[in-house]
């Protein structure tokens, strides 16, 4: 598309347009962009051309743009991944737009074949141009620094003198100071042919090599990066575990409150490892405005790696996960769990143990459901289920029987209404264990036909009523939740990261440049010294250098007394000699 | 269960709502205000630097386009220009000549806003005394704020606003101490920093509030000040590139014979060259996106520790990611045959028009994990 308008002024053409020809060659391992002409042969020419394009530099801007245009609407409409109730929701109330976008893939666009298409062109495409890039590159490494051009003057920087130093002089500072400004530098002439050098008319030098590493540094990083976020999601696995103080967790699937994996996740993945939940911590501003923002969350751990491993300590902490192999174990809520007893008609304990509650708000009021399955037998004797709705203040205060008013155990009040019947647990639908199915449960209810309903605090006993039995709130314990992560080759996708900025900040701040310098006996047997410089792209820094290395090479051969101009005229000074 | 939800509501909102230091908000909001009456005489100082400025009658870009047209390149001997100006070093005896690229147009940087008119340019000085003014109590109401809230600020869309302006400003500030021919940037900026400001005390105030704890980490302070920072310096590569529009336009029409009007000839013969302009705009965006770059990373590093993955296509994530993708699809067009120029130009200006989505957009429009700021 570019070849048929003529260039833009403004838009400066490659440098290859100003005819500086060899000397601009390859100053960056870019590949060339050849004319979008359909191709002539059969299939081995359509293959070709077809991955001619696919690596081309037009393409891959191409394909840039498309990824980031299609990765919109996965940021406006909701994704089946992160929040399917809000999908759920959409496609309720969209009859057209729902299918629609369930069929596009709209719904999950990050794993939809479209966007994978996308980013997998992408990355072809980039394979495609790295490896020949590469390639070129260590070719250019091994051959040397193009030789001068013949025109001098048509360099975007420029400088010439007269000086009555011999011109193998001025060449040989040239050259001595030229590598020990980091150039690579040698002599070149014109008649310098099969890489034999001979000694000519020219030093070329060269610098700035760096700039095409940390050019493929980073596109081979961002290869690394892209194939460690595939592995990590294939492999991944998530899961939630809520422990109690003093109880353990070892990471077995059957033991997780609940798990979600990756397509290619085995269970054998899982790194083996237990820990213990010694002690949670909790504290909270006690004053002020922010009375009860939370100051720390802390959790005591033992853990153990492999079955035998030795017991550690460690804090889990919000930010600061506990690392096992792999594996990453995140402390993510806290909550309640307070201890109930549960006699029956004849006294027997058919329940003792702490049950945790749900937190509601910032101050964990907390609610819950206390289930007794078997083993209660009523006042008369028959087997019945018990389920005790509870909902608990970790700090009452009088006249707020709704809300505590502050996240410590300051003066925890545990509200009971308890029910018997059947629990519907039996029926085998998943059930919360937060929460009570009461179409099969009667609430107990008093002499005056009241549901029955007490605030208990710590050490009290409610009674059922007609002997039913009695329920004791002994205590409270603390428990939390922990959120265990294995995101494999997350180390690598971190590696492939630094050397993508580290190669970027390569390729975009270091310059690629050239400099030539030529010394020659002019026709009146005064040495003509001329000097060009070419970078990449326009930069102030290449005619500033230049400038510099003019002034140095200036003093160790100065200039001539002439007798028409300081400066001669560039247009007629080239180099003929050199010619000869 | 209604009662409980009302008074969860009401749990939260009188944990958060309640300022940790009245008087130093308060002060804060002084300062916010004084900061805003002295942009806005900056901002009428820099406009009679142009005003006083149009008295000179400068046509530097026509007498160089039609000295040496366009499209002789390589007819006969090349042409050379010696520029003083600029970055090219002049030596005590070898000077260097520097030659414009063949296609390009050479013409001369214009003398900037007071367009050489001495009182213009008084005027212009005075405009940056007062910018720097400015900036300084802005500073001291970020601060304020800053120490009232006892957390960085950045918990909300009217800090973010504050901050952001502050730095933008401050960029402008740094380049021109470092002698960078940028006043011409002055106006431009105080403009959108008085929008911004105003959008910022109107509509978007918050009383000062605490963090939630999962924002309690150092990662989320190297995230949010590179982010700002990253937004700061687009913001002038996006301004810059909007005039190197008008200018290579305003340009392109002399080349071709026409003739722009008064008012467009007085502006534009007073900004630099549309190349020094685009030059400008593109150094600034390349310099720049490394560290976005690192933004983004260090925000994967922040997530993976507060949320467990280091990235999961939240949408402020997937904002940060498409404004990534436009950057790089616009260095790389600046690499490819045809997309140099104006073409690049735009797609640098969609790029900053992603970035601003992720800032305002994705906030208001959009729920996600990073919505706790409340708009
Ligand atoms: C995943 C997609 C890609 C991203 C994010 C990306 C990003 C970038 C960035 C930010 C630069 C600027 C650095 C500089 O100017 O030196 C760059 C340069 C470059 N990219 Fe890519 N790139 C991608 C894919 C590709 C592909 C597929 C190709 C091959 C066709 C390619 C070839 C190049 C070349 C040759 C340069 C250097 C241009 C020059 O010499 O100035 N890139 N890339």
């Amino acid at each position: 598309m570019s070849n048929t308008t003529a260039p833009a002024p403004g838009s400066s053409g490659s440098s290859d347009d100003q005819g500086l020809g060899a000397a601009a060659s390859q100053l960056s391992t870019a590949p060339q962009e050849d004319a979008p002409g359909p191709p002539s042969m059969g299939v081995i020419g359509w293959a070709r051309w077809f991955w001619r394009q696919l690596t081309s530099m037009r393409v891959a801007l191409l394909l840039l743009f498309l990824l980031s245009l299609g990765a919109i609407p996965g940021s406006l409409i909701p994704q089946s991944g992160t929040d399917d109730t809000k999908v759920a929701d959409f496609m309720r109330r969209h009859d057209f737009l729902g299918p629609l976008y369930e069929k596009l893939g709209l719904f999950h666009v990050y794993s939809s074949v479209w966007f994978s298409a996308i980013y997998i062109l992408l990355f072809v495409s980039l394979i495609g141009c790295i490896v020949p890039r590469t390639w070129q590159f260590v070719g250019q490494l091994r051959s040397r620094p193009p030789g001068a051009p013949r025109r001098l003057t048509r360099l975007p920087a420029y400088t010439t003198w007269r000086t009555e130093a011999e011109p193998e002089q001025v060449r040989e500072a040239a050259l001595v100071l030229l590598r020990k400004r980091r150039f690579r530098a040698l002599p070149h002439s014109p008649k310098d042919a099969g890489g034999i050098p001979i000694a000519g008319d020219s030093v070329a030098a060269e610098k700035g090599y760096l700039r095409e590493v940390g050019n493929l540094a980073f596109h081979i990083a961002l290869i690394v990066m892209l194939t460690a976020f595939a592995w990590g999601q294939l492999y991944k696995s998530e899961g939630n575990k809520l422990i109690l103080e003093g109880d353990g967790f070892s990471n077995t699937l059957t033991q997780y409150d609940d798990f979600k994996s990756g397509t290619l996740f085995d269970t054998d993945d899982l790194d083996p490892f237990s820990f213990n939940l010694k002690d949670f911590k909790g504290t909270y501003e006690e004053s002020g405005p922010n009375r009860g923002t939370p100051r720390t969350y802390e959790a005591d751990v033992d853990y153990r790696v492999g079955a035998y491993g030795k017991a550690q300590k460690r804090t889990v902490k919000v930010n600061e996960p506990l690392v096992i192999g792999d594996s990453k174990v995140y402390l993510t809520a806290h909550g309640y769990a307070p201890v109930i007893t549960v006699r029956d008609g004849k006294g027997d304990i058919v329940f003792d143990q702490p049950v945790a509650l749900l937190p509601l708000d910032s101050n964990v009021t907390s609610s819950g459901a206390i289930k007794v399955m078997d083993g209660y037998r009523n006042a008369k004797g028959v087997q019945e289920q018990l389920g005790i709705q509870a909902f608990f203040l970790p700090t009452y205060v009088p006249g707020n029987e709704i809300a505590s008013q502050f996240p410590a155990l300051e003066n925890p009040v545990l509200n009971l209404a308890p029910y018997h019947g059947d629990l519907g647990v039996n029926a085998g639908l998943p059930q919360s264990v937060y929460q009570l199915d009461k179409t099969h449960m009667k609430a107990f209810k008093d002499a005056k036909g009241q549901q029955v309903r007490e605030n208990l605090k710590p050490g009290e006993t409610m009674q059922l009523p007609n002997g039913a039995g009695s329920i004791t709130y002994k205590g409270t314990q603390e428990w939390a939740n922990f959120q265990i992560t294995r995101q494999p080759a997350a180390g690598w996708a971190l590696g492939g990261a630094i050397v993508a900025i580290v190669g970027l900040a390569g390729s975009l701040f270091i310059q690629r440049r050239r400099v030539w310098v030529r010394a020659v006996k002019g026709p009146d047997g005064v040495t003509v010294v001329e000097m060009g410089g070419l970078g990449r792209s326009e930069s102030a820094k290449v005619p500033e250098e230049l400038g510099e290395i003019a002034g140095t090479l200036y003093d160790q051969a100065p200039g001539a007394p002439d007798a028409d101009s300081e400066t001669p005229d560039p247009t007629v000074v080239p180099a003929e000699g050199a010619e000869k | 269960m209604s009662a409980l939800a009302t008074a969860t509501d009401l749990v939260h909102t009188t944990t958060l709502a309640a300022a940790t230091n009245e008087n130093l908000a308060n002060i804060s909001n002084t300062l916010i205000y004084s900061a805003m009456a002295v942009y806005t005489l900056a901002f009428f100082t820099y406009i009679a630097e142009w005003i006083f400025g149009s008295r000179s009658k400068v046509s530097r870009t026509a007498a160089a386009l039609t000295a040496k047209p366009a499209g002789a390149a390589g007819a006969k001997a090349p042409e050379v220009t010696v520029k003083n100006a600029g970055g090219t070093a002049v030596l005590e005896r070898p000077k260097v000549v520097v030659r414009a690229a063949a296609g390009a147009r050479d013409v001369p940087d214009g003398p900037g806003a007071h367009g050489g008119d001495v009182q213009g340019d008084l005027y212009g000085r005075i405009a940056v005394s007062l910018t720097v003014v400015a900036f300084l109590v802005e500073f001291a109401g970020v601060l304020a704020r800053a120490l009232s809230v006892q957390r960085a600020p950045w918990g909300n869309m009217y800090e973010f606003n504050l901050t952001f302006s502050t730095t933008a400003v401050g960029v402008y500030l740094v380049f021109l101490a470092l002698k960078k021919d940028i006043r011409w940037l002055g106006l431009p900026l105080v403009t959108t920093v008085l929008l911004d400001l105003g959008l910022a005390v109107t509509v978007l105030y918050t009383a000062s509030d605490q963090l939630v704890p999962a924002l309690h980490s150092y990662w989320l302070y190297i995230h949010v000040s590179t982010a700002i920072l990253c937004g700061a310096v687009f913001y002038v590569g996006a301004v810059a590139t909007i005039l190197y529009l008008f200018k290579d336009s305003y340009e392109n029409k002399l080349a071709s014979g026409g003739e722009p009007g008064s008012f467009a000839t007085s502006v534009m013969e007073r900004l630099p060259a549309s190349a020094s302009l685009d030059k400008f705009s593109y150094r600034v965006n390349a310099a720049v996106f490394p560290l976005w770059t690192f933004t983004i990373i260090a925000g994967a590093i922040w997530a993976g520790d507060a949320w467990g993955r280091y990235w999961g296509w939240d949408p402020k994530e997937t904002w940060a990611f498409i404004t990534w993708v436009a950057y790089a699809t616009y260095l790389h067009a600046r690499a490819t045959a045809g997309w140099k120029g104006r073409r690049a130009a735009y797609i640098a200006l969609i790029a900053f028009a992603c970035f601003l989505f992720n800032y305002y957009g994705v906030n208001i429009f959009v729920s996600g994990k990073h919505s706790y700021a409340g708009v």
